[in-house]
């Protein structure tokens, strides 16, 4: 078999390393004033895109009626069981409405399950990235504070929308 | 010693210890900042305007850290070593020339803290001592990784002080002295380092060999993650670790104080600064012009840090026995003829 010998042998101003340290140097300080890659963080935040799945919120309608069923259908589907819903009646067409509606955050792993199985597009994934705090009991959150307007949340329905119509063609 | 020598000496002995101090901690501050710069980053620029407070912050944490000695380490050495690691650099701030001596009516006030006539051979034995801190370090912490960190610097230090000492004889043979105000007086007309070629290749040498003894890049074999776990300071903790940080870049801030003084003509900038007539003007100019030299190598050894792979430890033991120790000799035996023989 022929054996190709890669390494590649030195010249002598290359063995005597002082122009190849200068030359490394050289290149170094041009490189001290290029353009700094990081992001100042708190000041310059991270643009989440669309497709970013953030903190799970409920969808409130226009009219400030959650647009959610009780179905539970998150509920089950949820893989750590962060979501616990209290369902309830009520006088509107849809008949039925959480009571109480909980998603822990020290649980949800941001999946996405729930915004996939919910058969009325209430719930669904938002743009809120940073989900630290500083109490257990202030990162489950209630009805009160997942209820989101519809309007901060209409992109992600449309683009929710349209991924489905596009892997569930009528025509397939 | 009169009462003015007195109080005038304790003058420089604060400003001078001040200068040494404030520019180590000023270096911390720009080794993180220049290797940010290196690596397309901003660096510390939280803590106050720039991030100029940092090396305070960074002092202040150190002070309120748990110290931590190892089960089984000897204490004494354990708590002597840091502050062996670190007073050779301060001990060596009493010889170096700050700028010009101060001319006050015919009297002429040295501007080092102890003007004497051996601080050459004063530095030699300060350059001695400071290996004694970190294999001490390494020693008494009862860790096998320390013992070897320290055990690899000082076989470092050891070798390259030849090196370097060899090579400051060479100054001391183009100068004629071994007072170190005397040394940079001498270089007024020229450098050591345009001496061609016994000052320049001297100055290779020494720059080499103060990269080695203060165990900077690319010569840091003292402290290696990947194979020591942390080095000689592994076990240290808060303020002691602090020490031997404190101690490093003190003895960058002399090391460059020397380079600058062996081989730059200390305060001296071609004759401009020389020819100043007020004495007090001479002086801070000459102040000056030194600290500029001394922030140039500082900023050099940052420079060289980060831009640089580190050698392997045979290499490094090549490097300094096969090469520069013999370059240096032959350097010295050429000085020797030339002076002697009245070409330079
Ligand atoms: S995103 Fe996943 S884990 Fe979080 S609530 Fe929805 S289903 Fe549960
Ligand atoms: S799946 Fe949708 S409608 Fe059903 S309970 Fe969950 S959020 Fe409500």
């Amino acid at each position: 078999m022929q054996v190709k010998r890669l390494e590649k042998r030195l010249t002598i101003a290359e063995r005597l390393a002082i122009p190849e340290i200068l030359k490394g140097l050289a290149f170094t300080f041009r490189i001290m004033f290029r353009k700094r890659v990081t992001r100042q963080y708190p000041e310059e935040r991270y643009e989440a895109p669309i497709a970013a799945k953030g903190q799970p919120l409920l969808v409130e309608n226009e009219d400030g009626t959650p647009r959610c069923v009780a179905c539970s259908m998150c509920e089950v589907v949820c893989p750590p069981k962060a979501i616990t819903i209290t369902g309830g009646e009520t006088e509107r067409e849809i008949e039925r409405e959480p009571e109480e509606f909980r998603i822990d955050m020290l649980r949800c792993i941001l999946c996405g399950l729930c915004e996939e199985v919910c058969p009325k597009e209430a719930i669904v994934m938002s743009d809120r990235l940073e989900l630290a705090d500083f109490t257990r009991e202030s990162l489950v959150f209630d009805k009160r504070r997942l209820l989101t307007p519809v309007s901060e949340l209409s992109n992600r329905i449309r683009y929710t929308k349209e991924k489905y119509d596009k892997w569930h063609s009528p025509s397939s | 010693m009169t009462t003015a020598a007195l109080i005038a000496t304790l003058v420089k002995i604060a400003v001078f210890f001040g200068i040494t101090i404030s520019l180590a901690a000023v270096s911390t501050l720009f080794e993180r900042k220049i290797s940010a710069w290196i690596q397309q980053r901003y660096g510390p620029n939280r803590v106050g305007p720039w991030g100029v407070l940092q090396p305070l912050a960074d002092g202040l944490k150190f002070i309120f850290k748990e110290e931590v000695a190892p089960a089984g380490a000897n204490r004494l050495l354990f708590r002597l070593a840091p502050a062996m690691a670190a007073a050779p650099a301060f001990m060596t701030v009493a010889v170096v020339p700050f700028t010009f001596p101060l001319i006050l009516d015919g009297t002429r006030i040295p501007m080092a803290i102890a003007d004497i006539d051996i601080g050459v051979l004063f530095f030699m034995a300060m350059g001695s001592l400071a290996v004694y801190g970190i294999m001490l370090g390494g020693w008494a912490s009862n860790n096998k990784y320390s013992l070897l960190g320290g055990l690899r610097s000082s076989a470092q230090m050891i070798s390259y002080e030849l090196a370097m000492m060899v090579s400051v004889i060479t100054v001391l043979t183009l100068a004629g002295s071994m007072n170190l105000t005397r040394i940079f007086e001498a270089q007024i007309p020229l450098w050591n380092i345009a001496v061609f070629p016994v000052g320049t290749i001297a100055f290779g040498i020494f720059l080499i060999a103060a990269f080695a003894e203060t165990n900077r890049h690319p010569f840091d074999l003292a402290e290696c993650e990947t194979e020591l776990v942390g080095g000689f300071h592994t076990e240290y903790s808060s303020m002691k670790f602090a020490l031997f940080f404190l101690g490093e870049y003190s003895a960058m801030v002399m090391m460059s104080g020397l380079i600058t003084t062996f081989f730059l003509g200390g305060p001296s900038l071609f004759g401009l600064v020389n020819g100043i007539e007020d004495p007090w003007i001479k002086v801070l100019a000459g102040l000056g012009v030194f600290l500029a030299k001394v922030c140039f190598f500082l900023f050099l050894f940052i420079w060289v840090r980060w831009t640089i792979p580190r050698f392997r430890w045979d290499q490094l033991m090549h490097l300094g026995w096969k090469l520069l120790l013999p370059l240096s000799l032959a350097n010295l035996l050429l000085a020797g003829t030339l002076v002697a023989t009245g070409v330079l």
